[in-house]
Parts: structure tokens; sequence; C-alpha cells
């Protein structure tokens, strides 16, 4: 506190823009590289744990186990830059999955079924969003009630029974493109829309901004509050073709499916370099994010580590993830001063 | 109880106990305090009486709140002496002084809102249930209440121990926290700008504690910008003013205009570029705008090409204007007129569409996202100009940050780089850029060149006349008289929520100004 009025003393006398610093700076090395650096770290560290892990099967494998969790990490992304959270993607993508999978055994149409489950997901989006942002709710609360609606309205909706007969629906999960699984596709096509959205777009700009400083971006004429709920009805959508690929690969409409699955999620976007605190994060950062995810359960299980152990990692990897983040955060502003 | 009564009581126990008013409890000789860039203190002198009110004048900026902060043991001093109660002081003693018995009462209070008032009083210093052992981590909470009620019955407040601070107003808690400074058996109390946000009722009970206080013997440093209050309650005063000594003499030598012109008794420096620009047509006029608790009654106009200085002090109800006419907040009555058309402001973006901004006086907080680059800030306010449909043209939108980089002559690598990383000069200069991007009318400068070093100061008001130029009506408030007086082509003064008065440039004068913001005539 005391400190506090000479440093913005110091800031107004000297330019710091001419003062860089030279030398090995590792907190702006691992801000600005950190991420890639730890992948390609855990890839090696993989090939050499397990001759199996660099066959092509595997690769496939991994990326069709990481499909689901990235689909939840993009739109999740755009909640976190924005300085808010989403604890439900889990429950929410159980409900949009099992409307699909619903609306897929009683029509048959694959159409039909996708455009439920996304207009479950918009619903569930404008939702959150309307709440938080009308009556001032932080979101963790918010969306922590929506996690048991969500999941509790799909269980009565099911009567807790799985949905079945689901004819082709499972070509989404399972098919492929020549060697390319669709669910990749499908995932490639919501990576390039989540961050051509975020850099190309005004909406992206003002996630930034909103997140960044909502007081500043409110005296830009930003309408902060048509962002967040946009931002949610975005996360929705992708919530609900998570729910579909998800369900599509089982080929069942599972009302438990999808459970804790928000934490790998937001752990992806965590480890990707995406600050909780809002106003900076990448797409790239988040798949790169849950690709890490992926590749240590992979070894994991190639390993055979126990599902009990893997739990206990994966736990350890977003808490060092965060302490990563606020003490490269603060070693910086340590400089400053 | 009035003021008056207040007032008698504490000419009363000075009279009584004049003999104590000999003792000198504090003195501070030559102090001299230095920010990079800025000598906030040169040479600075106090001498405070025991037994005594002493009032602290000077202009904002003055230098006051440093020397405050030294005492207290927030700054350490560059140069001169500290004595207190006869020992000389040095940094770490000054820390500990809070000990030996200097009390600091700021501006702004911040107790804790959800505790009682027998907890705020005793915060980190509660009383256990016994001296040692394990008894020693509970808190005694029977000794602390009745601590406590003794305490409010010497002073003679009738509030319950157990009450909790969020209960009071805002004189309650100021009291409050006199009955801390008295419980840790201070001998020098600082007050800084105590009645800044109470009542004349809520003054007078202040004060009747102030003489109390003296009474037993206790000095008091006072910190003030209200002139009647001055006279009221000082025993003596000391004037300061750029961080230097100017006077100091018992209150009886001063009268008020004697006062102002100590205070501001300097020439203007020509550091000011201001030039005649050709003055157009009203683009704003706003009549009898009010909004409640905050100001009521304004009224005036800006021309095209006018730089109108809106001055007081803090306080006054400026900023609060300018938020009503940049949309932030609401008015509760009055009307705004733009170019002959009313408008009815819900929201900043509408403010905006019409071609007014406004520079926030706290540009971290409104003016700009830090985290983010150069580039996207300058845009932030105008994207749509760069985006006809979806997309946002890159190239468009480089291009026009360039050209104000070059502009403003705003010195960053690139229009990449994070705003964080620049100089308060540089990021006001963001700012600027940011609003001179769109189709402006109306500009509100909010204290532009605060926390800012010379050099880009005065490259900012170079650049108000540029804009005033091109036909931009300002709109400038300043807690920095030279700054008013430099740059205006017109000043607006307020006090207490209303205008106290226009004065032409020819007119405006540090003495015509403190007298209007001062509330005198």
């Amino acid at each position: 506190m005391s400190t506090e009025p000479m440093a913005a003393v110091t800031k107004g006398a000297t330019p710091k823009s001419q003062t860089k610093s030279h030398g090995i700076d590792i907190a702006r090395i691992y801000r600005k590289y950190g991420t890639i650096l730890i992948f390609a770290g855990i890839c090696i560290l993989a090939s050499l744990l397990s001759p199996t892990f660099l066959t092509e099967a595997n690769l496939t494998n991994v990326l069709r186990q990481v499909v689901v969790v990235s689909l939840l990490a993009c739109g999740v992304t755009f909640i976190i830059i924005l300085g808010q959270i989403d604890v439900s993607l889990g429950s929410v993508l159980a409900l949009c999955g099992v409307i699909a999978t619903s609306v897929m055994a009683t029509t048959g149409s694959i159409a039909l079924a996708v455009l439920a489950g996304v207009a479950m997901g918009i619903v569930t989006g404008i939702i959150n969003g309307f709440v938080i942002t009308f009556f001032r709710i932080p979101s963790f609360i918010m969306t922590l009630a929506m996690t048991t609606v969500a999941r509790g309205a799909v269980l009565l909706y099911t009567g807790g029974a799985p949905v079945s007969g689901l004819g082709e629906f499972k070509v989404i999960g399972q098919g492929s493109i020549g060697p390319v699984p669709i669910s990749v596709l499908i995932l490639a096509v919501f990576v390039a829309i989540s961050w051509v959205l975020l850099n190309k777009t005004k909406f992206g700009r003002y996630v930034y901004a909103v997140g960044g400083n909502d007081r500043a971006a409110r005296a830009s004429g930003i309408n902060s509050d048509s962002i967040v709920v946009k931002a949610f009805i975005y996360n929705g959508i992708l919530c609900a073709i998570a729910g579909i690929v998800l369900m599509s690969r089982i080929n069942s409409g599972q009302p438990a499916g999808g459970v804790g699955y928000e934490f790998d999620a937001i752990t992806a976007v965590v480890v990707g370099g995406t600050s909780l605190m809002g106003g900076t994060g990448t797409i790239t950062g988040t798949i790169i994010g849950s690709m890490i995810i992926g590749v240590i359960n992979n070894i994991l299980n190639l390993m055979n580590v126990s599902s009990y152990w893997q739990q206990i990692i994966k736990g350890l990897i977003i808490a060092i993830a965060v302490i990563l983040d606020v003490w490269t955060k603060s070693a910086r502003s340590k400089k400053k001063a | 109880m009035s003021a008056a009564m207040g007032l008698a009581r504490l000419n009363d126990s000075a009279s009584g106990h004049s003999s104590r008013g000999d003792d000198v409890v504090l003195e501070m000789r030559d102090i001299v305090k230095a920010f990079p860039g800025v000598l906030a203190l040169d040479g600075m002198n106090l001498k405070v009486r025991a037994g005594t009110v002493h009032v602290l004048v000077g202009e904002n900026g003055a230098g006051k709140s440093t020397l405050m902060k030294i005492l207290s043991g927030t700054y350490a001093i560059d140069g001169g002496e500290i004595l207190f109660k006869g020992e000389v002081l040095t940094r770490q003693d000054t820390s500990a002084a809070l000990e030996r018995g200097i009390s600091m009462i700021h501006q702004e209070l911040s107790p804790v809102l959800d505790m009682t008032i027998a907890e705020n009083i005793f915060l980190g210093r509660e009383p256990a249930m016994s001296e040692k052992g394990f008894l020693s981590r509970f808190v005694d909470f029977t000794r602390m209440n009745a601590d406590t009620k003794a305490l409010l019955d010497r002073v003679g407040l009738k509030y319950d121990p157990e009450t909790k601070m969020r209960d009071l107003s805002i004189a309650a808690m100021q009291l409050i926290e006199i009955v801390k400074a008295i419980s840790r058996q201070a001998s020098l109390v600082i007050m800084d700008e105590p009645t800044s946000a109470i009542s004349d009722t809520e003054v007078a009970m202040l004060f009747r504690q102030i003489a109390d206080l003296k009474a037993s013997g206790v000095a008091i440093i006072y910190i003030t910008h209200k002139m009647e209050e001055i006279f009221q309650i000082a025993d003596d005063i000391t004037v300061m003013r750029d961080g230097q000594f100017i006077a100091a003499a018992p209150a009886s030598e001063y009268d008020p205009s004697k006062l102002i012109s100590q205070m501001v008794g300097r020439t203007i420096s020509s550091i000011f570029p201001k030039e005649e620009v050709p003055i157009g047509d009203i683009v704003l006029s706003i009549e009898k705008l009010a909004r409640t608790a905050a100001f009521e009654d304004v009224s005036f106009t800006v021309r095209a090409g006018e730089i109108v200085g809106l001055s007081g002090l803090i306080g006054a109800g400026r900023t609060e204007v300018a938020r009503v006419i940049f949309g932030l907040d609401e008015a509760d009555g009055g009307t705004i007129r733009l170019n002959d058309a009313e408008l009815k402001l819900k929201s900043p973006k509408d403010a905006i569409s019409k071609g007014i901004a406004m520079v926030s006086e706290d540009r971290k907080a409104e003016g700009l996202v830090l985290c983010r680059s150069v580039g996207e800030n300058i845009s932030l306010a105008n994207l749509k100009k760069f985006a006809g449909g979806l997309f946002i043209s890159e190239r468009q939108e480089e291009t026009a940050a360039q050209r104000m980089i070059k502009m403003l002559q705003i010195k960053t690598p690139d229009t990449a780089m994070i705003v964080e990383n620049l100089s308060g000069g540089n990021q006001q200069k963001i700012v600027l850029a940011k609003w001179l991007l769109g189709d402006l009318k109306l500009l509100i400068l909010d204290e532009p060149t605060r926390g800012i070093d010379v050099g880009s100061k005065s490259e900012i008001h170079r650049l108000m006349t540029e804009f005033a130029r091109q036909g931009l009506a300002i709109i400038m408030i300043s807690s920095e008289l030279p700054e008013i007086l430099g740059m205006s082509d017109r000043v607006v003064v307020m006090s207490e929520g209303r205008v106290a008065g226009e004065l032409t440039r020819s007119e405006a004068n540090q003495e015509s100004i403190m007298r209007l913001a001062t509330g005198g005539h």
C-alpha cells in the first residue's frame, strides 16, 4: 500500500519503453513460449517412456480423445478471457447431447438432432449470460447452479436411462474421411471459427477489452453485458457440439456423461496460457493446452498408471499452471518497480 | 448543537489551557523529499505546539499529504530533521512513532464495516483473556467492549460498542477514528480534510471532540481547504506552496485575503503553449443540470475552439458534472444540448455516438486496457470504422494507429507493445489518440496531466491548443491552478456542487479563482 504512490510517480518520470532489460528473463520466455516448450518436452518424454506413443494408431487415438475436451476448452477460453468462469460445461454437454440423441432416436435425422442439441446449448448460454450480467451474480455461482440444474434436467428427461437406437448418428464420432476422423475435422472447424472470432472481429476485440478492464471498455462505448451474454452463447454452442460428438462416439445418449469434463477443459485453457484474471489468452494456447492434457492422459494410460494417480497428477498440473501464471506476472511487475 | 456552540467551547478550552500551548511537540526542519523527477518537498518547516490546532494550508499538490505521510512513516525523508517531543526521529523511529503517540486520521476512512465499533477501535491490539499461555490467544470481548464503552463515555458518545461500523454515519465513523486516536494515547493527531464528507451538525460534533482533545494537551495538525473552517478552528497556521515553507503565524495574524495570496502568490511560468484560436459557435450548452448528492443548478456553455477550464477544490463536483455529460451517470434534472439538439444520454455509448469523448482522471481504471496492445487500445472506441462487416481490416487499423502515434509523438517501438509497459505520459497520449480517431465535437479532459512528467505535460498542452485550433470544444478539469490559468479561455469555478462563478481569461487569476472555490465572493 505504502509504496504504491511512489511507484506511480516513478512511472511518470521515466519512460520504461527505453529501458528494456537485457539478459535472460525466464519469466518472459515462459510467458511467450512456455506452453509449446512444455508440449514438446512432454512429447519427447512420452516417446522415450513408451514405444507405442509415436505410432499412427496411437496418435489418432490421442486426437480422437482430445476432441471433446478441446471443443469445450475453445468455448470456455472466451469466458475465461472475459474474466469469468463456467463450471457447468460437463452438465450442459450431457443435456445437449442427450437432447440431440433423443431427437435422433425419434426423427432419424442427423440435421434435426444437431439443431436440437445446439438450440439447447444456446438456451443454457443465454440463461447463464443473462443472469450473470443482469443480476450481477458471480459467474462461478451461476454456473455452479447450472451444473446441477442441467444434470437434474437431463436425468429427469431420460428417467436416468440412456437413449439408444441412434441409427446413423455414430458417424459423427466414429466415422472418418480418408484417414482423418470426422470428429477431428469438426474440431478443426471450430478451432478456426474461434480463432477468427477472437482475432479478426470486433466481438473478439471487445472480449479482450472487457476482460482486461471492464470500466475502460464501458467508457469506450462498449456494451460489455452484451459481450458477456454473446460469449456464453458461443460457449453453450460448443458444449452442445462436444456433447453431440461424445454421445455419437459412444453411440448412446448418456445422461450421466461428461462428468468432470469442465475440469479438463479449464485446465487446458489455463495450461495454454490464458490468465484466470482475464484480458489475455489465445486459442492456439488453448489447443496446445488440451493436447498437453491429452498426451499426459495417454502416456499415463500406456504405462498403466492407476486412474487414481491420474486424478492427482491432473490436479497438480492445474495448480502448477496457475502458480506459473501468477509467478511470471509478479516477476514482471517486480521488474517495473 | 450548532457550529457556533462548538466554536464557543473550542475557545473556552483554548483560553483555559493557554499555558500548555508553549511547548513544542513536533518540529520538522528543512524537510526534503524527492520523487524521481519531482521535488515534492524542498525545505519545509513545521512547528506544532501541544494543546493547539495547527492548520496546514496550501493548494492541491503543494505537498501537504506528502509531509503528513512522512510524519506517519509512509515515506522516508531525503533531507532535514524531525523532532518529536524533543527527540530526533529517523526513518525507523518515524514508523515506530505511531506507537509513540502520532496518530493519523486519513481523508478516506478505512474502517472494517462489518466489525463492531469495539473491534475497530482495538483492531490489531485486542485485549486477551490472559497475559500469557494458551488463553492469550483468545480475545476478551467483555473487556474490549467495556473499555470501548469507557472510551465512548469519556468523549460523550452514546453508541453501543457492539454496533456495526456499517450502521454508522460517515461523521460517526470519523468520531470513532478520533476515539481510536485517543485510545492510543496519541499526543499528536493528524486530520486530513476530516470535514470533506460530513454535514454542518456533524462538523460541530467533530469540533467539540477536537476541543476536548486540545484541552487534554493533544496537538492537532488539521488540513483543510475551507476558508471559514480555518478561521474557526486554527490556533496557528502554516502555509506551504510547491513543497516549500512560505509562512507560519498565529491565526489571529491572518485574514482570508492574506492567506490566499500566500497560498498562490507565484507568477505562472510560461510553459503553457496557449495560443489564441478563433472561437466559433456554441457546441455544448448545459442548463440547470443536477444530480442528487453530487451537484445542482449547473449551467455553462462551451464554444467550438474554446477551452473551458472547470476549476474548484477536490470534491466540488467537477468530475461528477463531466461524468453526466459523458453519459457515465444519469442527470436528475436539467438539460444538455449539443449543437442545439437536446441529448438524452443513457451510457457512454450514446455520448460517443454524438461526438463526445472523455479522458478520465484515472486513466488506468477507465481509460486503458493495460494488458492489451497500443494498437488495440487506440482503435477500441472506433472499431466500427475498420470493420464494415464482421471482420476488422487490420491494415486500415494499423495505418490509423501509426498516424496517431506519429501525430501525438507516442514513444512506442510498435503498435503491438503492451500499454502497461509505457510511461504515464505516453499512456495518456494513447487515451487521447483513442478519442481523436473518432469524429469529435466535444472533448472532456479530467486532470489531463496528473502524474505526468513535465515534458509530456507541456506536450499534452500543445496538443490541446492544436485540437482547439481544429474547432474542438474542450472542457478541462484541473486541480492545478497554473494549468487552469495557462490553458483556459474561460474558467467556470465550482464550489460544493454549484457553479460559484465564471471568469474570463482576463478576469481569472489565482486569487479570484481561490476566492470563488473556497466559497467566498
